[in-house]
């Protein structure tokens, strides 16, 4: 055992570091340093949903539950892997519009209606004010425990009078941290990082706390996993505990009902709520948190089970309440460290949650409890109060008080007689209540203010009647006889059999009912009238965020405001200096110098708007902002005129988007299409004066030499002779010229006959050579010749490929020099494919003659010193190597002479194809 | 764009799946009443599932984030 004042110390000790981090927090965040603005944060921030009752709880249900504590938190893990779907818009639609907890979310997505803010807070406050008291519990009797005050676990001031109540002391302390965390000034978006800061700090206490006592009962007093396990098979009634039929009652559905409201409370648990949604700093601090909240979830419960089994081994049933187990086992083997590791553990979970869930609570109640009811009383209106935040952070503080005083309340009156874990069941499905409402508010524009009102209170009523009434009657402050008999004597009424339904635990049995009745409500009355303009206008608001983007919301009310009036409105509850700051950056955004030179325009009452409903609430921020407006709400037909308008708008510019774009890649293509057109054209004009150019000079010389033999009967034989001669050479020429066109036009235009036979490569080359040897022989130049040992065969056709080489070996005899010149003509193989090379020592080409020489009608070198040609042979050889799979191409330096190569694939395809079909 | 969509799609196939593995009948399954490796095979089952299932959604997560 310990003692009291080393406990009390310890417990200090740790409160003052606590708050120190969150000073530090604070701090930093003032000097723009944030420590919270990282994903790692704010992920171990959300582990505030592990309180006490995960801590102290979790082990004395698995006492009594075996596997039961798991669906606590296989739901929170469903629900995480949802966030970018439903908690990522919930960030969005908060952060656009400034909304600060969840009564103000609902209240602001119903037309701002105070009604539904005040209706919401109700039931956060009812059903947290238990979740309180059990924070309270869970450390008055762990102090208990430690200090060895009370031997069965139970409490030991319960029976002293109130001053001598030392829980008492335990929550006025946890208020007075409350306030210092929380509500030490006024924050317009209602943010804490000095407490995000400690929450985050608290989460990682927990756990490693949790770790060390897991890991001291499974190796430390027992051997391990295997030995724990071994042992409790043994035993046929912890055996019991290990399958899930066994442990329990309830059945899959209510391993399905827990789940599911454990599902919904991890999203819509108030102090859920201030973490996750408010305290965000960056949307994309939620993708980390997806798996690491799961992941503390996982660890924090990976010893639970052994820690239960081990406990109820040590100590045999009844002796020990189960829900101490981690303070107790560590006593009872006499490490009086860990047990107050244990128990700081414990306080860290107890106190993050009371600190939390208080400052969410005492939020709603303020800005959607008390300051609506403020503002509706004519005393209020009338007084002229320059500067409102005093007051506000009054309402807060007290409001923090007030609802942890309730805690300890709830804690006096009735909290012996529930466990941990029952009361924190009750609490979670009080607030499974609000998701019809936050859901359907968020997805589905047709719910109304009366929708949402009937739902929450149906379901509220129900929850009350099936779970909250049962447990106070349990705990004996009310009379049991309508527990069994039912209201009225009114058997169908039993609150745990409602309508006659028996075979499902409370739990289930009450969130069936309560849903039912909330979701059919909401549905049903939300469908009996259409939604009126500012509803209209909120619930596009929010279900349209995204498409929104960030930028300033759409404003749906005709009205305009002077800066006079309002600035001295926000400056009333958010303070004089931070209002004229607000609204100097909203004028330098709005590209103004000065305030005065703003606009009283819809945006400049919006924006005064939104900056009050972060600190009194939207509800409030309406009343107060259209007390000094001059201002004509639009009716439903008109905010759906706009709406319409501006998706119309959106569709048409979309559209017409799309068709300039369109029109423009058909104008590119046009254009592309016309310059090819063009091209062509004046290719064929080349193509035509080349050909008559080409026609006319042998045409000219055979007509001036036939009209001096027509002229000239008495030409000498032998002049005669010479000048039919040229007849000849320039008819030949002419012809040649012709079927050269021809030629190309057929091959060009795949109408070229091919008549494809194996032919020997090697003897084609020779063949070619010996043709063509005599030329060089006239002009005193040699053509070497240089084949390889082994026949080549190929599919092609003779004749054309003859005509290449010929073509090619007649160019290079064409250029060489006299005397001097050496042409050489290689075959070669090479992977697959033959390879000629007909290299001479010639001139050589220029470099931009290299492309040209392909081209019809362009021969090569100077324009005088070209020798005789049509200037197709290199154009018709290209196209049929090309014919036959292959390639032509030409190398060349000038003054070095140059190499025309072409390869053929050996098995040519284009060889194979049709020997005739090509005609 | 899409890319976050096709996250987004992930996660809510990843909620699907672990709504079925957690529930009945798959949960009756792994109901045994002997030991598994010397644990219980509802415990080990679930908190392996568990394990995968946070790793999955990890997988998505951090990948989206690129």
């Amino acid at each position: 055992m310990l003692s009291g004042t080393v406990v009390v110390a310890a417990s200090f000790a740790y409160l003052l570091v606590l708050f120190a981090v969150a000073w530090y927090g604070d701090r930093r965040a003032e000097q723009g340093r944030s420590i919270i603005a990282n994903p790692w944060t704010y992920a171990m921030s959300l582990a505030v949903y592990c309180t006490a009752w995960t801590y102290f709880g979790s082990v004395g249900r698995a006492a009594s539950g075996g596997v039961w504590f798991l669906p606590i938190y296989l739901g929170p893990t469903l629900a995480m892997s949802l966030s970018w779907v439903v908690l990522l818009k919930m960030i969005r639609i908060s952060r656009t519009y400034r909304i600060t907890s969840i009564a103000d979310f609902i209240a602001s997505r119903y037309g701002k209606s105070h009604l539904l803010g005040g209706l919401v807070t109700i039931i956060a406050v009812v059903g947290m004010v238990p979740y309180i008291a059990l924070q309270l519990k869970a450390i008055s009797s762990g102090y208990s425990v430690l200090t060895g005050s009370d031997d069965s676990g139970v409490f030991p001031f319960a029976t002293a009078s109130w001053f001598n109540d030392g829980t008492l002391y335990v929550a006025l302390t946890l208020a007075l941290f409350t306030v210092l965390f929380g509500a030490r000034h006024l924050d317009a978006a209602e943010r804490h990082e000095g407490m995000v800061a400690a929450i985050a700090f608290e989460s990682v206490v927990k756990l490693l706390a949790f770790l060390v006592i897991g890991g001291f009962v499974t190796w430390g007093v027992y051997e391990g996993f295997d030995d724990i396990f071994a042992r409790a098979f043994a035993d046929p009634e912890l055996a019991a505990l290990l399958s899930l039929k066994t442990a329990s009652t309830a059945g899959y559905g209510g391993w399905f009902a827990m789940t599911l409201l454990a599902l919904l409370s991890v999203i819509f648990l108030p102090r859920q709520f201030q973490v996750t949604v408010v305290e965000n700093v960056n949307e994309q601090h939620l993708r980390r948190a997806t798996w690491l909240f799961p992941g503390y979830l996982l660890l924090i419960n990976i010893f639970v089970l052994p820690i239960a089994l081990g406990g109820l081994l040590y100590f045999g049933r009844g002796t020990v309440d189960p829900d101490t187990f981690v303070l107790s086992l560590p006593l009872a083997h006499g490490e009086r460290g860990l047990a107050l590791l244990a128990f700081i553990g414990g306080l860290s979970a107890a106190t993050g949650m009371v600190i939390v869930e208080t400052i969410a609570v005492s939020t709603m109640v303020c800005n959607d409890l008390v300051m609506p009811l403020l503002l509706s009383t004519e005393r209020f209106k009338r007084s002229d109060h320059p500067d409102l935040t005093g007051l506000l952070l009054g309402i807060r503080r007290g409001a923090i008080v007030v609802v942890l005083l309730l805690g300890y309340l709830y804690f006096r009156l009735a909290g012996e007689a529930y466990a941990l874990v029952s009361i924190g069941l009750i609490s979670f499905a009080a607030v499974a209540q609000f998701a019809p409402a936050m859901l359907g508010g968020m997805y589905w524009r047709g719910g109304t203010r009366e929708g949402a009102f009937a739902g929450l209170l149906a379901g509220f009523v129900v929850w009350a009647y099936t779970l909250m009434l049962p447990s106070v009657a349990k705990s004996g402050w009310l009379d049991r006889t309508f527990l069994d008999q039912g209201l009225f004597g009114q058997e169908f009424l039993r609150p745990e059999q409602l309508f006659g339904l028996a075979g499902l635990d409370s739990i289930s049995h009450a969130l069936f009912w309560s849903l039912t009745a909330n979701i059919a409500c909401y549905v049903l009355v939300s469908l009996a009238r259409v939604p009126t303009g500012q509803e209209a206008t909120q619930a596009t608001l929010f279900v349209d965020v995204f498409s929104r983007g960030q930028d300033a919301p759409a404003t749906f009310w005709r009205g305009s405001a002077q800066v006079q009036d309002l600035q001295p409105l926000v400056a009333r509850f958010l303070g004089a200096e931070r209002a004229r700051r607000m609204f100097e950056t909203y004028a330098r955004e709005r590209g103004v110098r000065s305030i005065a030179e703003l606009k009283p325009d819809a945006g400049l009452v919006q924006f005064a708007e939104t900056q009050l409903a972060g600190a009194i609430g939207s509800a409030s921020a309406r009343v107060m902002v259209s007390s000094v407006v001059q201002e004509e709400p639009l009716g439903l037909d008109e905010v759906m005129d706009i709406l319409d308008e501006a998706s119309q708008v959106r569709a048409y510019s979309h559209e017409l988007e799309e068709k300039s774009q369109a029109l423009e890649a058909a104008t590119g293509e046009l254009r592309a299409a016309n310059e090819r057109l063009k091209e062509l054209d004046r290719l064929k004009d080349d193509f035509m004066s080349s050909v008559t150019h080409e026609l006319r000079t042998p045409l000219t010389s055979i007509r001036a030499f036939s009209e001096m033999l027509l002229d000239d009967p008495k030409i000498d034989l032998k002049d005669r002779t010479r000048f039919l001669g040229i007849i000849v050479s320039e008819t030949e020429r002419l012809t040649r010229l012709v079927n050269q066109v021809l030629d190309m036009a057929k091959i060009e235009s795949g109408h070229a006959e091919w008549h494809n036979s194996d032919i020997d490569m090697r003897d084609l080359v020779g063949h070619a050579v010996e043709t063509t040897e005599q030329i060089f022989r006239d002009r005193g130049a040699v053509l070497e010749l240089d084949l390889p040992d082994h026949a080549l065969h190929l599919r092609a056709d003779r004749d054309r490929l003859l005509q290449v080489l010929l073509n090619l070996i007649s160019n290079a005899a064409k250029f060489v020099p006299n005397d001097t010149g050496v042409a050489r003509v290689r075959l070669t193989c090479e992977a697959g494919q033959l390879r000629v090379d007909v290299t001479d020592n010639g001139p050589g080409i220029a470099p931009e003659q290299l492309g040209v020489i392909f081209e019809k009608f362009r021969q090569g070198g100077d324009e005088r010193a070209r020798p005789q040609g049509t200037g197709l042979g290199l154009p018709i050889s290209r196209q049929i190597v090309e014919h036959f799979g292959g390639r032509l191409w030409v190398q060349s330096k000038p003054g070095e002479g140059a190499t025309f190569s072409f390869v053929l694939p050996l098995s040519p395809e284009a060889g194979d194809g049709p020997d005739h079909a090509m005609t | 764009m899409m890319r976050r969509g096709l996250a987004g799609q992930r996660l809510v196939a990843t909620f699907l799946g672990g709504a079925l593995l957690f529930n009945y009948p798959v949960l009756s399954l792994l109901d045994g009443s002997e030991p598994f490796f010397g644990m219980p095979m509802l415990w080990a089952c679930l908190f392996v599932i568990w394990a995968l299932l946070i790793a999955v959604v990890a997988w998505i997560a951090e990948r989206g984030a690129r």
